[in-house]
């Protein structure tokens, strides 16, 4: 990603550019071993995953249900803990629709309630089924879906005909898989799938127990190998890593982009302020196991390890080291205790939403119209994430690091530049 | 009752030629002191008008890359991703409070709309009649959108405009040379497909292709399909019996802001209604109604330009493609005729938290926003011999007479993201006739059925990637981009004759310079 920053002063380019030069590379080995780290962790639990759910496959129990969704909840936590790498890391950037793609019409995978709507023109695959569907046309071709694996969901089913609410694959497809849709609306409860919608035989639940078995296997080993092919990417001589520590002026700058690209549009912009402007109980990041809570949470606290260049792995040990902080202290004391200031608020004011909603207020409720609760939550997480980008933009500048272009930078010049 | 109305490829001289108004040469031309008035424009120093003239004239050495033309979109530029989404990324030189607009903007983008009453106040309204849920079900992955892939396939992502001729003798137009037209009765300007349970549908798009071959230099042969297109199944009646059909498939999205951009007088300046130059080449600016600002301006947006800016255009899209009112387009019925009774009288979906507006001014402003704001992705492999060679043909074929390498886009107030920009859109944003082949027979403003404003080429060698197709031209016949080039006739045709005859690598040369774009 090509970025320059607009709150543009030339003068701080030159006072701290020499000061940080020795400490960049140290503080892009943490902010990369922290990703790695992150990534590995989201490996771990994504292979958890896939145990349960070989477990829940064997053995079709509510119990082994219940264990399984633990699991998807598990690995949710270092994983949201990790897109604070998006938004500056090319390798990152390409990879992430195939994981995280949000939100998807479930319509495309499984059966839906009736009042769901069936096949619109809108998206003549919404309602597809393809778990009842062994056959179906796309674009006017006949498409064989006997098979569903990794290959399938991937190539042909994901983002079919363009659309990019057909989601197949990562972490949203499988959630829908263990719990289902959400029939509460702005009431409480998640999704309610029966365990016997995975049992084989008579006591089948839902149809074609088999195929929908077979979708929830395929889409866990794809999320596993994606997961596991960017854990890759961060170790040491990974391509992320080198990518990165090729120009460090352009690498601190891709780590400030993901704190503050992450904190206002992503979450606070796409993820929140809009379902509030929709009411929509569907406008939520997990919305069939009413996990929203804990996506926006782990974000804010991702966006917080980069800045402290510290993160707290799965099994309790931290990975640390010189860090953004440690820069900024060196140019602008200060304004390193702003920072601190703003992403300890942006945490604690998500996590007013993530406590309320652990005692019940589920992230659905807070977005109906009038919630007047609600809305005081969400726009309290929203202004905190706002107020730390306006840090984050300060740090930019008295870093120098405004102006500074990203991945590419050597062969796309600022034309601007020719008129000043 | 099945109505079939068939479009037949012909000359429409009974109203094309009528209605234009011979200019007197003394007088000033009809687009003479148009504004930029969407615009918030610092206005340029003698100084800079100097540089945008040194930077912007066609380079005379043209064996080696020009300095800045990677970056086909200045500094808003974006890094090419090697995914679907390389034409879905913000300008790269956004800020962070402008990239939550352009993220809350995409997600109404992708917003499906639904029949009124619903309990989400904030999206009902689809309709009566529609093409689209959605803005981005026809702009797929805001990409090009495509013909039917077959008699099985829905014709989402492309549609039917329809109007039929003018009063003869009604009032002049306060436009000159303005080519008056009127709705159809019953179905008015524009055909939909679909419809909510309770109306009927308009139509349904019929289109059939016939192969023709061409034969090129070097016993190379390539193949046109020339499309035939119907309005099937028609839900009200027949259409006037001077009812004009106009094929259209949805347009890339990307560079809008820029386009919107570019100083009025400079793409006026390149205009040559009487081929002054003696090139063959005419360029005549479209000038239409402002809506917004209640007076002439320059077309830039349609394939026709009938629309001066991406907020009007964005409206109009709303309006008639999805049936969402706005306080633009205050029509809750979308575009239905008074004679389509139970849609006008449908429940709409207007609610005071919406100003009484299916879509409200902070709605339509947001995704106006993200359509201007839809990054050109930096062009690839530009010192490669063979793309320099293509470039190098391309430009000695004067392909450029239309399509137009480089502007710098107006100096404005707040600089945003497109203040300033050297681009490289490769358009020069004029209507060109291009010969009867490609003829609609439609007239839109002063836009002959001849004439469609030249497409920014920018990004096209994406179009693989994003749309998993290279369908090209106002109704995607052209499966190729050699296609595409053999379409082209009227003031193109020598240009395109010189392709046909160039010597094969010369031509292979010259797709592969497209590519890099």
């Amino acid at each position: 990603m090509i970025r320059t920053f607009l709150t543009s002063t030339a003068l701080a380019t030159c006072v701290a550019a020499p000061t940080i030069a020795q400490d960049a590379a140290d503080v892009l080995a943490t902010y990369s071993d922290i990703a790695a780290a992150g990534y590995e962790d989201s490996l771990i639990t994504a292979q958890a995953l896939e145990m349960a759910v070989a477990a829940l496959v064997a053995e079709p129990t509510a119990n082994n249900l219940t264990a399984a969704r633990e699991a998807w909840l598990e690995a949710r936590v270092p994983y949201q803990q990790t897109e604070v790498f998006r938004f500056g890391n090319a390798i990152v950037d390409d990879w992430e629709g195939r994981v995280n793609a949000w939100p998807l019409d479930e319509g495309l995978i499984d059966y839906v309630d009736g009042a769901y709507g069936g096949p619109t023109d809108e998206n003549t695959l919404a309602a597809l089924n393809v778990i009842a569907n062994p056959s179906f046309v796309l674009s006017g071709s006949e498409i064989d879906a006997s098979v569903i694996n990794a290959a399938f969901l991937e190539e042909t089913l994901h983002e079919a005909d363009g659309v990019e609410a057909n989601v197949a694959t990562g972490y949203h497809a499988v959630e829908f898989l263990l719990w289902g849709q959400d029939l509460n609306g702005h009431g409480d409860g998640a999704g309610d799938r029966p365990y016997t919608d995975f049992v084989q035989g008579d006591a089948c639940t839902g149809g074609n127990c088999d195929r929908r078995v077979e979708y929830l296997v395929a889409a866990t080993e794809l999320l596993v190998s994606d997961v596991e092919w960017m854990a890759a990417q961060w170790v040491e001589g990974g391509d992320a890593r080198s990518a990165l520590m090729e120009d460090e002026q352009a690498g601190l700058a891709a780590m400030l982009t993901g704190m503050g690209s992450l904190s206002y549009g992503e979450t606070a912009g796409e993820r929140m302020r809009l379902g509030l402007m929709l009411n929509d109980p569907e406008e939520e990041h997990s919305c069939f196991a009413d996990n929203t809570h804990n996506d926006h949470f782990f974000n804010g606290v991702g966006i917080q390890n980069v800045y402290l260049g510290e993160y707290v792995r799965i099994d309790g040990t931290v990975v640390s080291g010189p860090s953004l902080s440690d820069l900024v202290v060196g140019v602008d004391a200060e304004l390193d205790v702003e920072m601190r200031m703003r992403l300890a608020e942006a945490v604690l004011a998500l996590g007013r939403i993530k406590t309320a909603a652990e005692s019940g207020f589920a992230y659905d409720e807070m977005l109906e119209r009038g919630n007047e609760g609600g809305e005081i939550l969400i726009m309290g997480g929203v202004n905190g994430l706002v107020e730390q980008t306006r840090s984050i933009e300060r740090v930019v500048a008295s870093l120098g690091l405004d102006g500074i272009e990203f991945e590419g930078s050597d062969s796309l010049d600022n034309p601007s530049a020719v008129f000043q | 009752m099945q109505m079939r109305c068939l479009y037949l490829m012909t000359i429409a001289a009974s109203f094309a030629i009528p209605a234009i108004i011979v200019a007197q040469e003394t007088e000033a031309p009809a687009w003479a002191g148009l504004q930029d008035l969407h615009l918030d424009v610092v206005p340029r120093t003698q100084e800079e008008r100097d540089r945008i003239a040194m930077v912007t004239d066609i380079p005379v050495d043209l064996s080696a890359p020009f300095a800045f033309e990677e970056n086909s979109g200045g500094a808003a530029t974006v890094r090419p991703r090697r995914n679907t989404d390389a034409f879905s990324q913000p300008s790269a030189n956004l800020d962070f409070e402008e990239e939550l607009n352009f993220r809350v903007g995409n997600g109404l983008f992708r917003r499906l709309w639904v029949s009124s009453p619903a309990s989400t106040l904030a999206s009902d309204g689809l309709g009566p009649l529609y093409n689209a849920r959605s803005c981005q079900r026809c702009h797929i992955k805001d990409g090009r959108g495509h013909p039917p892939e077959g008699p099985d396939d829905i014709a989402v992502s492309m549609f039917l405009r329809v109007s039929i001729p003018g009063p003869e003798d009604g009032p002049p137009h306060p436009i000159q040379d303005y080519l008056a037209t009127l709705p159809d009765p019953v179905y008015g300007r524009q055909l939909q497909d679909f419809s909510l349970p309770g109306h009927a549908s308009e139509y349904s798009l019929g289109v059939e292709y016939v192969e023709i071959e061409v034969g090129l230099s070097g016993g190379e042969v390539a193949m046109l399909r020339q499309p035939t297109y119907s309005a099937d199944n028609l839900g009200y009646g027949p259409l006037h019996p001077d009812a004009v059909l106009s094929p259209r498939v949805a347009p890339q999205m990307i560079g809008l802001g820029l386009l919107e951009a570019i100083p009025a007088a400079d793409i006026l300046a390149l205009a040559d209604p009487d081929d002054a130059d003696g090139d063959g080449i005419s360029g005549r600016p479209n000038i239409v109604w402002s809506i917004v600002h209640d007076q002439p301006m320059l077309g830039r947006f349609g394939l026709k330009a009938g629309l001066p800016s991406v907020l009007e255009q964005s409206a109009s899209a709303f309006a008639g493609d999805i049936g969402i009112s706005s306080p633009l387009l205050p029509n809750a019925w979308g575009e239905c005729m008074n004679s389509q009774i139970i849609c006008r009288d449908a429940i709409h979906g207007g609610d005071p938290e919406q100003d009484g507006y299916e879509i409200d001014q902070i709605g339509l402003d947001l995704v106006t926003f993200y359509s201007q704001n839809l990054g050109v992705p930096a062009r690839r492999d530009v010192d490669d011999p063979e793309v320099l060679r293509g470039r190098e043909v391309f430009y000695q074929t004067n392909c450029i007479g239309c399509h137009q390498p480089s502007f710098v886009t107006h100096r404005l107030e707040g600089d945003p993201a497109q203040s300033f920009q050297l681009i490289w859109p490769y358009s020069d944003m004029l209507l060109h006739d291009m010969g009867e082949g490609l003829a609609d027979d439609r007239p839109e403003a002063r836009a002959n059925g001849y004439e469609w404003r030249t497409p920014p080429l920018w990004g096209i060698g994406l179009t693989e990637q994003v749309s998993g197709h290279t369908y090209f031209l106002h109704d995607g016949r052209a499966r190729n981009l050699l296609e595409a080039i053999l379409w082209h006739g009227g003031e193109a045709q020598s240009q395109r004759d010189a392709v046909v005859s160039m010597p094969p690598e010369d031509r292979a040369a010259l797709i592969r310079f497209l590519e890099s774009l």
